[in-house]
């Protein structure tokens, strides 16, 4: 046999192999949508490996920004959103695209800075440390991605009685005119830097500029811990009454996509508010700190 | 469809507006554009002719590493000017991260090679004669240069062009090193994939728009200058 031969038939191997390979596609997937904290905090990795083993439905995770999260499960791009902004939750299971929420776990917000803290909001609560953060000359690193933890943000920012203001862009919506809202702090100026990028990004961009910013307490703590490099921040305010963070998991409703895995979803859903998820969410730990508290167990 | 019917619009109520944000970023791309183009066409230029013009051991083995530069992803560049100029780097203190500048050597890497090739390409169709008799009637090498130049003229502004037209479409530099800092380092492209990641898919495709009319006036201008060039 000759080299020729050898190549082509390596050549139909390789294609009919790829053939195969899509032809056992009888596998239980679903794609699920969720938050950057979720997913960078590596509590995904962990759990859902087990869930896989339990049911054997794998769960293929997108993970975005919460608005983007809400945005996919409105277009029936997936089967299940698992994401933590709840007035937005609400409005999705009112307008008819969730089939019902379940409330999972939470973590909470912390204020993180650098070492020497030059605006001292050290151990306040997140109202006055905002306050101080808009008095100071620090710089201020925002998501300004429509997420959850940017939705957190401007909530702390309202109520530290900083005025927000207002920028709106015109776009047309089928067929009709809309504006896309941008909402920030102005007295900041520009020491407010909106970057609209995930939560892991946000650290590492805070961190080049030594500036305060709002994280999750499961991305920070992987983030910190979890890397060989760290992060060269600390967390300045934490606790209180306005840090809260709380996770939800909607299945997509199938009577709006007939064509989403419901089936599995609502397994996956059940099956992370059972006694043997919630177990996991909660003995799940980075570098020793338990990073999210389950809201199920009983 | 009416998807796209309604993106043109939004596009073009971005632009009958003036829309305050899409000025800040359509000057911002403008921007860093033209200065990573003019650094790259005022070193790559001269890089291509020395190239071109002399014979050297290794010749060929340099126009392969450019060739294969073509292909050098934004990744890769992001990742390589990041690991130099983040705080940890070794120019960390000059503070170049997530700054417009950081943007501007990414994306001088990026087209450098594009245009040291096609401006050997360029040079490599002009007839050998011109070169000869310049030499012949006295004409020192920076002499020589210019008239080989000029003559390739059309072809190093087709290359100035493309390097342009790789830059201001480009996202992967400007998002890593730039970080889409609104107001501060948001390019059109950088703006576009956060309009996707927010599921603003409207204003994402009116933003492509916008870029596309704006490189289009680009390069009328520019094809106006290649053809008083070549009057």
């Amino acid at each position: 046999m000759n080299k020729k031969y050898t190549f082509i038939i390596m050549t139909i191997l390789l294609i009919l192999s790829f053939f195969v390979s899509n032809a056992s596609g009888e596998e239980k997937i679903i794609k699920m949508s969720t938050t950057t904290s979720t997913e960078n905090s590596g509590l995904l990795n962990v759990i859902l490996p087990e869930f896989t083993k339990d049911t054997g439905i794998r769960v293929k995770v997108f993970a975005k920004g919460t608005g983007a999260a809400i945005r996919d499960g409105m277009d029936g791009n997936v089967d299940v959103i698992f994401v933590h902004d709840k007035p937005r939750e609400d409005k999705f299971m009112q307008e008819g695209y969730g089939a019902y929420r379940l409330a999972v776990m939470h973590n909470d917000f912390i204020i993180l800075g650098p070492k020497n803290d030059p605006a001292g909001i050290r151990g306040m609560n997140a109202k006055e440390a905002f306050r101080r953060i808009a008095d100071s000359k620090s710089l201020f690193v925002s998501r300004g991605d429509d997420s959850g933890t940017h939705a957190k943000e401007q909530e702390l920012w309202g109520l530290a009685g900083i005025t927000l203001e207002k920028r709106k862009t015109d776009v047309i919506k089928e067929g009709k005119a809309e504006s896309l809202e941008y909402i920030y702090p102005a007295v900041l100026g520009e020491r407010y830097i909106s970057i609209g990028q995930g939560m892991g990004k946000t650290l590492t961009f805070s961190e080049e500029k030594q500036a305060y910013t709002l994280a999750d307490r499961g991305t920070y703590l992987e983030y910190r811990y979890g890397r060989e490099q760290g992060l060269d921040l600390e967390i300045l305010c934490e606790g209180g009454d306005n840090l809260g963070n709380p996770y939800g998991i909607i299945p997509v409703n199938p009577e709006k996509y007939p064509d989403v895995k419901y089936e599995y979803a609502d397994r996956l859903a059940r099956w992370l508010v059972s006694e043997r998820g919630q177990r996991l969410i909660a003995d799940y730990r980075i570098q020793g700190h338990q990073a999210f508290f389950p809201d199920a167990l009983k | 469809m009416t998807f796209f019917l309604d993106s043109f619009n939004s596009a073009l109520l971005l632009l009958w507006s003036l829309d305050k944000d899409l000025l800040v970023i359509v000057s911002l791309s403008l921007k860093v554009s033209f200065f990573s183009t003019l650094i790259s066409g005022l070193a790559g230029v001269p890089l291509g002719l020395a190239i071109s013009m002399n014979d050297f051991r290794g010749k060929r083995l340099v126009t392969t590493v450019l060739n294969t530069l073509l292909a050098l992803p934004t990744v890769v560049i992001g990742l390589f000017v990041y690991s130099f100029i983040s705080r940890r780097g070794l120019l960390g203190s000059m503070g170049l991260l997530y700054t417009p500048k950081a943007m501007i050597i990414g994306q001088v890497i990026l087209i450098l090679p594009i245009v040291i090739t096609l401006t050997i390409t360029a040079l490599s169709r002009i007839d050998g004669r011109y070169r000869k008799t310049a030499m012949t009637l006295g004409a020192n090498p920076f002499q020589t240069a210019f008239v080989i130049i000029r003559e390739a003229r059309f072809s190093i502004l087709a290359a100035i062009i493309v390097a342009f037209g790789r830059v201001i479409a480009e996202v992967g530099i400007s998002m890593m090193l730039g970080g889409n800092a609104r107001g501060f380092t948001r390019t059109m492209t950088t703006a576009m994939a956060l309009e996707f990641d927010k599921g603003e898919f409207t204003m994402s495709v009116a933003l492509g728009i916008v870029l596309l009319l704006i490189s289009f006036a680009v390069n009328i201008v520019l094809n106006y200058f290649q053809g008083k060039a070549g009057d």
